[in-house]
């Protein structure tokens, strides 16, 4: 599939007259490294986007160039060079190797753990593949039901082409380009990411799977997401990979805003696998998002649920925005630290409307040296009377070489509102871990089941074939943790 | 060549002496009780067979099936047919009891070369055992141990025992905290298990569980030793006089 879209870039590429007057060469299948007004442009040209976008495009990344890198979460890195990225680049560039026996056999290892099929390893692990995929065809069926519904899912840069109209009005009215300093550099240098419209009273049929986004190319490391619900509808999209993927970018800032009209509900669930780095730490990704959604109706609702796993460093607070009178906002956050990994991760829900409710279910668990940090905001506006929120913050320790953190701010406006607030650490028991061994279980077994069984609140809000490979991947990334 | 062998064990706890040179030879097909005083060591002699950290023994060896443990993790004692009930059930909390059994079982099963059962037949072969148990379904359902009751919790460990089919088994005072009906139900349980390939050995207080699960001898355990063995009689001996009795004759 991949080729397919190259054939047809390159053919409308020949066929672009426009020209721009500037330096950088517009043929050139890489933008050169680092960052500068040019590359932005040239982006947007490669992209053959409205002079609108690359206008908001330029807006954000002067807007950047104000701001200062954010140094409040509890995360140590060096600091980074922005000069020394690559914003653009085609798809084939990414370097191939010519079979699974050039992986590393670790990847390997844990892909048969995970009982994917071959095929989908060597897809992974960027293996050249000369055949086509099952999953187009599956993916173009996939494609037409849905239109049939009349839902819009597909690429946003697609998007931008198809229905300018409907991303000019939404993109950035969730996620303002001045949000913040990653927001801003997403906006002013994202590549492609997924776009998603369902139409008033449309209740989606199927979950929708970036594993279906056909025509994708390689999105990248800033990757941008839209999602909007009108009046009455549902729908429950799935995000990531349970499988660690091979990346070259270390940085990743993506974005994604979701838009829930009266009475629609938006369900977000993500497993994160990026590569955490060897024990050290080094080599991993940065994983810097935004993610925010905005209860716009009334008794709207939307759920983030996320188990984070991968990454040397997750800097990530999916929210939400309740504006909507009655709507709901609800968060079920897995996020694991194992050996140098730095999480620090929650979510902010801001009640504004009356009545609206928020749910808050957060397992962080930390092993070997890693932190983990929960940082949470609840704010209670003056008008959102009667509204209530529940935060749960548990934190699991395996061994005595990690640490757990809890940062809660509750910011309540009116007296006549509701905010519990419920934190517990724990470690497994020597006792726990023994009387499973007694039953024959081995202790990765052990371990995988009693992290499981503390994570259960959240892993059965995810979708049931996500869940499975969840579990297994919450076991595999403790591995050699105890004992 | 006996089931279980224990030669001459000695074990120290936080630098005090806890077993004292024990020794204890079960054969198959046999059924042990040992009684004796709170703190006598009991529990500690359980936790020894069955591997725990921390348990190692400071001298003497122990023997299942005429291989030696002292080289063998709790884990792999365990799938050899090593079963200890709890005097103290631990919680699970989060743990579904069916999959905790059922990864229990298929661990076992997988070491003695047997396929793994699958979802469906597990379920059913659980649901079958459980109600001859007088377990719920429900119970299964639960988090292992949590918000169990003291009776739950030693229904489920026996429940356990009859799903892994050990060669030996440990009950450390699985009757404690049973009203008469469970304890007559867990006895059942235990005597359905009893055959010519097995061994159990039950640490107990009371002469009364012995009515129901009637052993081929009774050990006396005291301070670290055992003073003193016999027949279904000395339970007797002990319901009558006490421990001290018993303890100052030796
Ligand atoms: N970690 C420890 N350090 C030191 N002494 C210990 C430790 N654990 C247990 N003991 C002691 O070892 C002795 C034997 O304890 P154990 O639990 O084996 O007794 P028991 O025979 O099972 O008693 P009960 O009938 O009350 O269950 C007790 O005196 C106890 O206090
Ligand atoms: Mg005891």
């Amino acid at each position: 599939m991949v080729a397919t879209q190259e054939t047809i870039d390159k053919v409308k590429e020949v066929s672009s007259t426009y020209k721009y007057g500037f330096v950088t060469d517009l043929e050139a299948e890489k933008a050169p490294l680092g960052l500068s007004e040019d590359i932005v442009k040239f982006i947007s040209h490669k992209k053959k986007e409205p002079k609108w976008l690359l206008e908001w495009r330029l807006k954000a990344y002067k807007k950047w160039l104000s701001m200062e890198a954010p140094n409040w979460a509890m995360v140590d890195f060096p600091k980074i060079n922005f000069q020394d990225i690559y914003y653009y680049s085609a798809p084939k560039t990414k370097p191939k190797l010519n079979s699974l026996d050039e992986v590393d056999p670790e990847l390997l290892r844990t892909y048969e753990k995970l009982g994917i099929p071959i095929k989908e390893q060597e897809v992974l692990a960027g293996v050249a593949v000369d055949y086509v995929f099952d999953s187009v065809s599956v993916a173009t069926t996939f494609r037409e039901k849905l239109a049939e519904e009349g839902i819009i899912f597909c690429p946003i840069s697609e998007a931008v082409q198809s229905h300018p109209d409907l991303v000019k009005k939404y993109i950035g009215s969730v996620i303002p380009i001045s949000d913040n300093y990653y927001a801003a550099l997403n906006s002013a240098v994202f590549t492609d990411g997924s776009f998603v419209y369902i139409p008033k009273g449309v209740k989606c049929p199927m979950e929708l799977s970036t594993y279906f986004r056909i025509n994708e190319q390689n999105s990248g490391q800033f990757e941008r997401t839209l999602i909007i619900a009108e009046d009455n509808t549902y729908v429950s999209y799935l995000e990531g990979c349970t499988a660690p993927q091979r990346d070259e970018n270390q940085l990743h800032a993506a974005v994604v805003e979701l838009v829930a009209m009266n009475n629609a509900e938006i369900k977000y669930s993500t497993v994160q696998n990026w590569y955490p780095g060897d024990k050290d730490g080094r080599g991993g990704i940065y994983n810097f998002v935004t993610k925010r959604g905005n209860c716009l109706g009334k008794k709207s609702k939307i759920s983030w649920t996320q188990v984070e796993t991968g990454s040397a460093i997750t800097w990530k607070y999916p929210s939400c925005v309740l504006k909507g009178d009655d709507s709901v906002g609800e968060f079920y956050s897995v996020a694991v630290a194992n050996n140098a990994q730095q999480a620090d991760t929650g979510t902010k829900m801001i009640h504004i409307g009356k009545n609206t409710k928020s749910t808050i279910i957060s397992k962080g668990i930390s092993a070997g040296k890693a932190q983990n940090t929960y940082r949470g905001q609840v704010q209670i506006q003056k008008n959102a009377k009667g509204s209530r929120n529940f935060t749960q913050c548990d934190s699991l320790l395996i061994g005595d070489k990690c640490g757990a953190h809890t940062v809660p701010y509750i910011n309540q406006f009116t007296p006549h509102a509701r905010v519990e607030h419920e934190a517990t650490t724990s470690k497994i028991s020597e006792d726990q871990l023994f009387y499973c061994l007694q039953r024959g279980l081995d202790t990765e077994q052990a371990t995988s089941l009693i992290v499981n069984g503390f994570c259960k609140e959240v892993m059965k809000e995810l979708p049931m074939e996500f869940a499975v490979e969840a579990q297994k991947l919450i076991g595999i990334s403790l591995e050699g943790s105890v004992g | 060549m006996p089931l279980l062998e224990i030669k001459n064990a000695k074990l120290k706890l936080d630098d005090k002496d806890i077993l004292k040179g024990l020794s204890l030879s079960v054969n198959s097909g046999e059924v042990h009780a040992i009684m004796g005083p709170n703190g006598s060591g009991k529990s500690t002699l359980s936790y020894m067979l069955a591997g725990r950290d921390g348990y190692e023994l400071e001298s003497g060896e122990v023997f299942l099936e005429g291989q030696s443990l002292s080289d063998m993790e709790a884990d792999k004692r365990a799938r050899s047919g090593l079963f200890l009930a709890f005097q103290y059930p631990v919680e699970l909390p989060g743990v579904g009891g069916m999959s905790f059994l059922r990864e229990a079982v298929n661990s076992r099963r997988k070491f003695l070369g047997e396929e793994e059962l699958d979802h469906l037949a597990f379920v059913k072969e659980a649901r079958k055992v459980a109600s001859k148990m007088f377990v719920k379904d429900e119970m299964l359902k639960r988090a292992v141990n949590v918000g169990f009751s003291g009776g739950e919790k030693k229904r489920f460990e026996i429940l356990q025992m009859a799903m892994l089919m050990p060669k030996v088994s440990i009950l450390d005072e699985t009757d404690s905290g049973l009203d008469v009906d469970a304890l007559k139900i867990v006895s059942d349980g235990v005597n359905e298990q009893r055959n010519e390939e097995n061994a159990i050995v039950v640490i107990t207080h009371y002469q009364r569980l012995l009515d129901y699960i009637v052993p081929d001898f009774v050990h006396i355990l005291s301070d670290g030793n055992i003073i003193k063995s016999g027949g279904p009689e000395l339970a007797l001996e002990v319901e009558k006089n006490g421990y001290v009795g018993l303890i100052n004759a030796a």
